[in-house]
C-alpha cells in the first residue's frame, strides 16, 4: 500500500501555569489509502495529532516532530502560504466543533458556494445547485431553507453534515475527520459514512478517522491507533479491536452500555499509572 | 408520584411571518418526577427544540408546558434556573471564551446564593472526573469531551431538580461516559432527579430512561417503553429501522 502521509515522533506541548504540558508525546504513524482509526480517551491527543498534521496548533502550543511527510514533502518545511495551499487542496479537516469553523454571520449556503467556486470554474447559479447537491447527499432534509439560513440555526448534527460536505468539495486526497458523526442519528450516520467510504475506496482518498465510538471505528475502519495520554498504546486491525490486549482498550470495552444486555451500573476504568510511561507503540502497518 | 414535566401540544417554529418554519409540531409527553426520559430520532427532527422551548430559549412556542407544578409562559426567573437546568449539545458555544473554569462554576454558585464556593468547585470538578488543574483553564485549553464535563458541573452547581441533557456524552469516550452516567444515575437515586435526555445512542438512552419518545421531522412519531424497545416492539416503520440499525451494530460486535 502506498503511503500518503508519514509522521516521526511528533509532540505537541503547552506551556502552562505549572510548566509544560505535553498532550502528544513522541507518535509516529503512517497513513496509505486506508480508513486508520484514532480512538482513546478524552484529553488523550487525538484532536492535537490531527490538528498538529495540518500545523494548526494554536500559539503559545509547540509542534516537534521528525518528520511530517505528505508524500515526499515534510510539512515542517513549508512556509505558511504554501501550508495554506495543503489545506486548501491536499489535506482537508472536519474539526469536531463543527458550526465554530463555520462563519456565524454568512450563510450556509453562501459558505457552501464560495468553497466550491475556490476549487472549480463554475457560475454561481452552477455552484449552487451543486451546493444543494451537496446537502442532499449528506442527507439534509431541505436544502433549499438550509441555503439561506445561518449556522445558528442548525441542529446540531446538520452542522456536522455541511462541514463535512464542505470539507469534501476539494477533493482531499487525505481528510483527518474529528469525531465527525457523533451527533448523528444511525440511518444519518451511516449515509454519511457510506460517503467517506466511496472516496477511499473508488477515489483513493486516505481518511483519519477520529471518534470515541468504538463499535462505529471497528466496523468502518481498517487499522485503529488507541491513544493514552499523548502516545500511542495499541495498534490493531479494527475488525480485531474487540479481541485487543491492551487492559486499557478492554477497559474501554468493557464500559459501553449495551442495547441488548441491560446493567445497572456501568463499569469504570481503573488507570494504571505505568500505563503513561510506556513507549508509544509504533502505528505504520 | 408527580408529574415533573408536562407538555401538551407544543408547537415551536423559527423565522418570521413571510419565512416560517415549524420545527416542533404539537408533542405531548410527561415525564414523572424520579423518572427519565428519552428522546432520541433523526437528526434535526426538533429534540433540542423541545429542550430549548422548556428552558425558555424559543421564543415562538404555543401550547402547555408545566414544570414542576408551574404553568410556563414567556419569561423564567431565577427560581425556574434553580429548579431547571439543561446541558446544550454544543458545550463550546455553551462556555464563554474568557471564562475560565473557576469563574464559571463560581460565578454560578455565587448567583444561586450558595457560600462555600470554593469546596463546591472542588466537589463539582471531582464529580465529573476533573482534577484541580483544570480549574484555572479556560475553554480553549480544554479538549472537546473536557469542555462537555465543565457543562456538566455548571449544570449541577445549583443542585437542580429537573435536569435536561442534550447530548451530555457524545462528546466524551466511553469511559468517561460510563463515569458520568453513573454519576447522574447516583444524584437521581440520591435526590431523585428528573431527567429528559436527548441522545442518539439508543444503548445510552436505553441504560438511563425508562421510556423514550422517537422524533422525525419535528414530530414524535411514538412513545415507548425501554422494554418494549429492547424488545423490538414496535408499531412504527421509522422506529423499527432505529432499532434495526442500532441492533445490528452490536449484533455484529457481540458477535466476535
Ligand atoms: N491551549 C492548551 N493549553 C494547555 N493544554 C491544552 C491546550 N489545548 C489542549 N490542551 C490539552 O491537551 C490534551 C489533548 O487534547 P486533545 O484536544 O487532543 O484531546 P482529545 O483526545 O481530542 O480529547 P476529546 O476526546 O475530549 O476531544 C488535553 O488534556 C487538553 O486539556
Ligand atoms: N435558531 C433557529 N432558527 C431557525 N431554525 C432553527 C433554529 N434552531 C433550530 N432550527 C431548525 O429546527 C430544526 C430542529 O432542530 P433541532 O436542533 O431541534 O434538531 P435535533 O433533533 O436536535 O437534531 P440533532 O440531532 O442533529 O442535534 C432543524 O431543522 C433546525 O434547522
Ligand atoms: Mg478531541
Ligand atoms: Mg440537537
Amino acid at each position: 500500500m502506498s503511503t500518503l502521509l508519514d509522521i516521526e515522533n511528533l509532540w505537541v506541548k503547552f506551556p502552562t501555569r505549572s510548566g509544560m504540558f505535553d498532550a502528544v508525546r513522541g507518535v509516529s504513524f503512517s497513513l496509505g489509502k486506508e480508513r486508520l482509526g484514532i480512538v482513546g480517551e478524552s484529553g488523550s491527543g487525538k484532536s492535537m495529532t490531527g490538528r498538529a498534521i495540518l500545523r494548526l496548533i494554536r500559539k503559545p502550543g509547540i509542534v516537534e516532530a521528525g518528520h511530517i511527510n505528505l508524500h515526499e514533502t515534510n510539512l515542517l518545511d513549508l512556509s505558511e502560504r504554501d501550508m495554506r495551499k495543503v489545506r486548501g487542496e491536499k489535506i482537508s479537516m472536519v474539526m469536531q466543533d463543527p458550526k465554530f469553523s463555520l462563519n456565524p454571520v454568512v450563510t450556509v449556503g453562501d459558505q457552501i458556494i464560495e468553497a466550491y467556486r475556490l476549487h472549480a470554474k463554475a457560475s454561481r447559479a452552477e455552484a449552487r445547485m451543486k451546493a444543494i447537491e451537496m446537502l442532499e447527499a449528506v442527507s439534509i432534509r431541505d436544502p433549499e431553507r438550509v441555503m439561506k439560513a445561518y449556522p445558528h440555526e442548525m441542529s446540531g448534527g446538520m452542522g456536522q453534515r455541511i462541514m463535512i460536505a464542505m470539507m469534501l468539495i476539494p477533493n482531499p486526497e487525505i481528510l483527518i475527520a474529528d469525531e465527525p458523526t457523533s451527533a448523528l442519528d444511525v440511518s444519518v450516520q451511516g449515509q454519511v459514512l457510506s460517503i467517506m467510504d466511496k472516496l477511499v475506496r473508488e477515489r483513493g482518498m486516505g481518511l483519519i478517522f477520529i471518534s470515541h465510538d468504538l463499535n462505529l471505528v471497528s466496523q468502518f475502519c481498517d487499522r485503529v491507533l488507541i491513544m493514552y495520554a499523548g502516545r500511542i498504546i495499541e495498534v490493531c486491525d479494527a475488525d480485531k479491536l474487540h479481541e485487543a490486549q491492551h487492559p486499557y482498550t478492554q477497559g474501554l470495552l468493557g464500559s459501553l452500555p449495551r442495547f441488548d444486555q441491560p446493567k445497572a451500573r456501568l463499569q469504570v476504568l481503573d488507570r494504571d499509572p505505568q500505563w503513561r510511561d510506556a513507549a508509544s507503540v509504533e502505528g505504520r502497518p | 408520584m408527580s408529574t415533573a414535566i408536562d407538555i401538551k401540544g407544543l408547537n415551536v417554529y423559527f423565522g418570521d411571518s413571510h419565512n416560517l418554519f415549524h420545527a416542533v409540531k404539537s408533542a405531548t409527553f410527561a415525564v414523572e418526577s424520579g423518572a427519565s426520559f428519552g428522546l432520541v430520532g433523526e437528526s434535526g427532527s426538533g429534540k433540542s427544540t423541545i429542550l430549548k422551548a422548556i428552558t425558555g430559549l424559543a421564543p415562538y412556542w404555543e401550547g402547555e408546558m408545566t414544570v414542576a407544578g408551574q404553568p410556563l409562559g414567556a419569561k423564567r426567573d431565577r427560581a425556574f434556573y434553580k429548579t431547571v437546568q439543561m446541558v446544550f449539545q454544543d458545550p463550546y458555544a455553551s462556555l464563554h471564551p474568557r471564562q475560565s473554569v473557576d469563574q464559571v462554576l463560581s460565578e454560578t454558585l455565587r448567583l444561586h446564593g450558595f457560600k462555600d464556593i470554593n469546596d463546591r468547585v472542588d466537589q463539582l470538578l471531582k464529580d465529573v472526573g476533573l482534577g484541580p488543574a483544570f480549574r484555572f483553564r479556560y475553554p480553549h485549553q480544554l479538549s472537546g469531551g473536557q469542555r462537555q464535563r465543565v457543562a456538566i458541573a455548571r449544570a449541577l452547581a445549583p443542585n437542580p431538580k429537573i435536569l435536561l441533557l442534550d447530548e451530555p456524552t457524545s462528546a466524551l469516550d466511553v469511559s468517561v461516559q460510563a463515569e458520568i452516567l453513573n454519576l447522574l444515575k447516583d444524584l437521581q437515586a440520591e435526590h431523585d432527579l428528573t431527567y429528559v435526555m436527548v441522545s442518539h445512542d439508543l444503548a445510552v438512552v436505553a441504560h438511563m430512561c425508562d421510556a423514550a419518545a422517537v422524533m422525525r421531522n419535528g414530530e414524535i412519531v411514538e412513545i415507548l417503553s425501554i422494554e418494549d424497545m429492547r424488545a423490538g416492539k414496535t408499531a412504527h416503520d421509522y422506529t423499527m429501522q432505529l432499532l434495526n440499525a442500532s441492533a445490528n451494530r452490536v449484533a455484529t460486535v457481540a458477535a466476535d
